[in-house]
């Protein structure tokens, strides 16, 4: 054999040498994945009562934007289809079936809602495709042995209302309180973790419980027939809109309870301004999330890359309006899921990666907040911190719990 | 006055047309598309199945509406209280006892029947506006009334019900989406041809006599109260009906599903269809169901702004909706027919 | 006792919302014997357009009126552009067309505003007014108080000037109109004018209370229609009359009978009743029909 044959066959045997285990890692693809692009479907209330939570879809679609500028995922775009349900479950339906059926996407990503993700919970486990990092805080999605495909994301609505029902017993073990909470599956989520975490005592505790509807104009009522009850403390269970309603008029009417507010409103722009700041001084709530208009991120590295994300790719968007903090938030997440698995972008691969998070960091969590799962733990993000608004900002106190 | 503002120009000829409908022609269409409402399951996917399943269901719905509405002139802004119930009642039997999906369709039909006439009794005394504020309240109401505490234990609360899909019977080679496509097709025929039967004869002519000129329909010894009661009752049995098949077909009922929003969509499925006609509840349907959807292709911005300049569009075009435009141009075409035979004379 | 009054009151400044939204319904349908649904949409329209005018820096009043012009103009042209060519239709196509309209102004608004909520200012000064114990914003006086400002004027109007007359007659008697020379047509368009106007003023004094959003009328359209309703559709001074009631009862009903969970089918169900025994509302002229 010639010199030169047997420098070409080194040549070969070294280039296969070296290709091998890109050769053994095979690309594996469900629908929805190629070799050029991921398809995640997704459905949004962009319309009806829920329609102030649209804006999260919106700051998700443009962080996959952002991140395809940048490159895509492992070199494939993202192709985000995004759908409005209206905030009714059959549209749900028919909208899931489509995405998974007709658009043929790889996996959906944080539906919105309750009642709707419990309409095609049941579907997307039949069909295997992943529920992934749904925008709901109820308990029920954190049970991965009754639906594999299903996860959350947020921090559940009960823990968080524990959280406070312990500080309570600390704090004010005589207290009475009163409650106001809307009449869903999300007020009544809150409120039974409530009682569960002032156990026997809730039935002395609890000195008032008022119920408002969404189609209600104002809350004022309830207000005061919850200060007619004498209570000193108040759990506030409201959307933003009407946690606005009821803090101004707590105040207005000279109502001064220590007043617990939920995380789903507890946003400095969207809720506290339009109460009025000097309404809200004193208002304890939990976060997760680094709050927009907290001074004390004001030049945080996190926000501002946040910040000049919103400038660059969803302009519209309101800087003072949490849930663009949230979408942008969970949309990474996905991304990170999606690197991890490489290049087998199956359903399974996409909820086994989603398993297997292991102290993930975001820059808009707070510090110290990390995001863990395992097989055994569907739930992302559990760790809250108390926080107590001054008139300006939210001062955290006390330890991160449930990390 | 006030009577007048649901008594419109819809049309007076439902029964006259009734007397042609034996005519073989009619027959002939109406062969043709049945089969090829048959043969549609196999020819598209599954989940455009489950669409189509979902407009048969809407054209049940609002053939019931339209007895009330189109033929007997009362008005109703709160079908979709009808419909909830019917889907709960549904459920419900489902979930809680194990009835079989296909007896809860009747009873939720009787259970409705029975709700539509008690509703219809107080309401007799309301006219026009007053009715419609009276139906709007019961549409508006039924979220909150389905999420009483008192009756979580059966409605499942603010979670709602999830209901298993049913599999078809004997292992006939289809799928559960073909299956309950023609289950609902086969309720929905047996439903229209019911209707169909009872509008052309003697009750339909009395409901139409009581929206026109109710005092000379009383006075020719029509039982006004009686029909007017009856009419909310049967309407409300279809819409109920309706409802149970829509759960079924979704697999999950909560109150959220049943917002008024519902309500005003049938009413505007109707009239968009063509009032006092009942191929006018497949055209209701059809639009209800899909041009959301094709909206929403339009403009990812403002959908719903797009489906509202949809429906005016169609109003402006068409006043007394598809089915009447269609007989419009069905006349023109006969009597340009009709003209030129005679051009010899 | 002082609970009760408390509730009282608040009912009291709830329902000068639901009369001032009623107002204009009983508005239009004086003017065009239609009841226009999309109302609430054009006046939640209407005070977005003022919020506009104020973020860009005009003064409250000057906004205020320009917003109350731009409204008028605005429902002129809608009954001339979008309702004309429906007239002739059936009465439920018309309705369909309200519903049309009132779809495509949520929609917009969503577009345009988003749908975070917005605060919009109040003219009148922050400090509670004191009634011994009680607290009632000042703004809810104010509130009110225009309220009835402008029912009066509605109230001269329609009874004591000409063009008043003549738009009474368009919409009761078309023909018989048309043929003393009342231009109906544009008769029409006035009234839907001084509605849309009407409505902006509603929800100008509406949205400092609620919160500015789309759906900020969605809520209070059904009670106002209610309202209306009890109160006798022709008569502006029931509709005014007939939403404090409805605010009052509405209130009392989820404080001490059925509770929060209920209160609206409860309210509804009464109000119904009250309809079904006099069925042209409490202070409605009653019409008798001749065979």
């Amino acid at each position: 054999m010639s010199t030169k044959h047997l420098l070409v066959s080194a040549a070969a045997i070294v280039g296969l040498a070296l290709n091998a285990p890109a050769a053994m890692a095979q690309k594996k693809y469900d629908q929805g994945a190629s070799d050029t692009e991921i398809k995640i479907g997704n459905t949004m209330p962009y319309s009806g009562p829920a329609s102030a939570y649209g804006t999260i879809g919106k700051a998700a679609a443009a962080y996959f934007k952002k991140v395809n500028d940048e490159g895509g995922i492992n070199g494939r775009k993202i192709n985000f289809i995004s759908v409005d349900d209206g905030y009714s479950p059959p549209k749900t339906v028919e909208m899931a079936r489509r995405l998974v059926e007709q658009d043929q996407v790889l996996l959906i990503w944080g539906p919105l809602g309750t009642p709707s993700n419990s309409a095609i919970q049941k579907y997307m486990n039949a069909k295997k495709v992943p529920q992934l990092f749904v925008y709901t805080g109820a308990t029920k999605w954190n049970d991965p042995q009754h639906f594999p495909w299903t996860m959350g994301w947020q921090p559940n609505y009960q823990v968080e209302a524990q959280i406070y029902a312990k500080h309570i017993l600390q704090t004010k073990p005589d207290a009475k309180i009163a409650v106001l909470y809307q009449n869903d599956d999300y007020g009544k989520d809150y409120l039974k973790g409530f009682e569960d975490g002032l156990g026997a005592k809730a039935a002395t505790m609890i000195v008032k419980k008022a119920s408002y509807e969404t189609s209600d104009p104002t809350v004022d009522s309830q207000i005061v027939q919850l200060q007619a009850s004498g209570a000193n403390v108040f759990f506030n269970i409201t959307t933003p809109k009407f946690a606005a309603m009821a803090i101004k008029k707590a105040y207005d009417i000279g109502w001064k309870p220590v007043q617990y507010l939920n995380n789903v409103s507890a946003s400095i722009g969207s809720v506290l301004i339009p109460a009025g700041v000097e309404k809200s001084v004193g208002i304890i709530s939990t976060e997760y999330l680094k709050d927009p208009l907290d001074p004390a991120w004001k030049d945080d590295k996190g926000m501002n890359e946040w910040r000049a994300f919103m400038a660059k790719y969803y302009p519209d968007g309101n800087l003072k309006d949490s849930g663009n903090v949230s979408g942008y938030g969970n949309a990474q997440t996905l991304v990170q899921v999606l690197k991890q698995c490489g290049d087998n972008l199956t359903h399974e691969n996409v909820m086994k990666q989603a398993a297997n998070l292991k102290n993930f960091e975001l820059n808009v969590l707070l510090p110290g907040i990390k995001i863990n799962t395992s097989p055994t733990d569907f739930a992302p993000i559990q760790a809250e911190q108390l926080a107590r608004f001054d008139g300006k900002e939210w001062v955290r106190f006390g330890d991160i719990i449930g990390n | 006055m006030i009577e007048e503002y649901v008594l419109g120009a819809a049309p007076k000829t439902a029964p006259a047309a009734a007397h042609a409908a034996f005519s073989r022609r009619r027959l002939a269409t109406v062969a043709a598309l049945l089969a090829a409402a048959c043969a549609l399951p196999f020819l598209v996917s599954s989940y455009h199945t489950f669409q189509l399943t979902l407009v048969l269901v809407y054209a049940i719905a609002l053939l019931g509406l339209n007895i009330l509405t189109g033929y007997n002139g009362q008005i109703s802004l709160g079908h979709g209280a009808f419909y909830a119930i019917g889907a709960y009642v549904a459920a419900i039997l489902m979930d809680k006892f194990g009835v079989p999906y296909w007896l809860t369709v009747p009873v939720a039909g009787v259970v409705c029947l029975g709700a539509g006439f008690l509703f219809g009794l107080p309401a007799l005394r309301l006219e026009g506006l007053y009715l419609a504020l009276a139906t709007f309240a019961l549409g508006v109401s039924m979220p909150q009334i389905l999420k009483v505490k008192d009756l979580e234990h059966w409605t499942g609360g603010v979670q709602g019900i999830v209901i298993i899909k049913p599999d078809p019977p004997f292992s006939l080679p289809v799928n559960q989406d073909q299956w309950l496509y023609f289950f609902t097709l086969a309720v929905m025929l047996l439903m229209f041809l019911l209707g169909w039967n009872l509008l052309r004869g003697r009750v339909g002519r009395s409901l139409i006599a009581i929206r026109d000129q109710p005092i000379a329909a009383e006075a020719m010894g029509v039982n006004n109260a009686l029909y007017k009661s009856l009419a909310f009752g049967v309407s409300a049995m279809y819409t109920g009906v309706a409802g149970a098949l829509g759960a079924i077909a979704v697999q999950f009922v909560a109150p959220d599903s049943f917002q008024i929003f519902l309500s005003i969509t049938f009413l505007v499925g109707i009239v968009i269809g063509g009032l006092a006609s009942i191929p006018g509840a497949i055209y209701g349907a059809i639009f209800i169901q899909f041009i959301p959807n094709i909206a929403d292709q339009i403009s990812k911005a403002a959908p719903w702004a797009i489906y509202g300049v949809f429906m005016i569009g169609f109003m402006y075009l068409m006043p007394t909706g598809v089915a009447g435009a269609l007989r419009i141009a069905w006349a023109r075409i006969k009597s340009r027919r009709r003209g030129s035979g005679n051009s010899g004379t | 006792m002082d609970a009760f009054l408390n509730q009282v009151f608040a009912g009291l400044a709830t329902g000068g919302i639901y009369a001032s939204v009623a107002l204009a319904l009983v508005m239009i349908y004086q003017a065009t014997h239609h009841v226009n649904f999309a109302q609430g949409e054009i006046a939640m329209f209407s005070t977005y357009i003022a919020w506009t005018l104020i973020d860009a820096g005009m003064p409250y009043w000057p906004a205020f009126f320009l917003t109350v012009v731009i409204a008028f103009v605005l429902g002129v042209l809608i009954e001339r552009i979008i309702v004309r060519p429906v007239e002739q239709a059936p009465v439920l196509s018309v309705v369909v067309v309200f519903i049309g309209l009132l779809i495509i102004f949520n929609s917009l608004a969503g577009w345009i505003y988003t749908y975070t909520i917005k605060v919009f200012p109040s003219p009148f000064p922050k400090e509670p007014v004191h009634f011994g114990d009680h607290f009632f914003s000042a703004h809810q006086i104010g509130a009110v108080g225009v309220t009835l400002v402008v029912l009066a004027l509605l109230y001269a109007f329609f009874r004591y000037t000409p063009l008043g007359l003549a738009m009474r007659a368009a919409a009761q008697n078309p023909a018989s109109a048309k043929l003393v020379g009342i231009r109906v047509g544009w008769m029409l368009a006035l009234g839907w004018g001084l509605a849309a106007a009407i409505g902006a003023v509603a929800g100008m004094m509406v949205a400092p209370v609620v919160y500015l959003d789309p759906n900020m009328m969605s809520g209070i359209l059904l009670y106002a229609f209610a309202a209306a309703l009890v109160g006798g559709i022709d008569n502006p001074g029931g509709a005014v009359l007939g939403g404090f009631m409805v605010g009052v009862l509405e209130n009392l009903l989820g404080a001490y009978v059925i509770g929060n969970e209920l209160k609206l089918a409860f309210a509804l169900v009464l109000i119904i009743t009250v309809l079904v025994i006099r069925p042209s509302g409490l202070f409605g002229r009653v019409h008798v029909t001749r065979v």
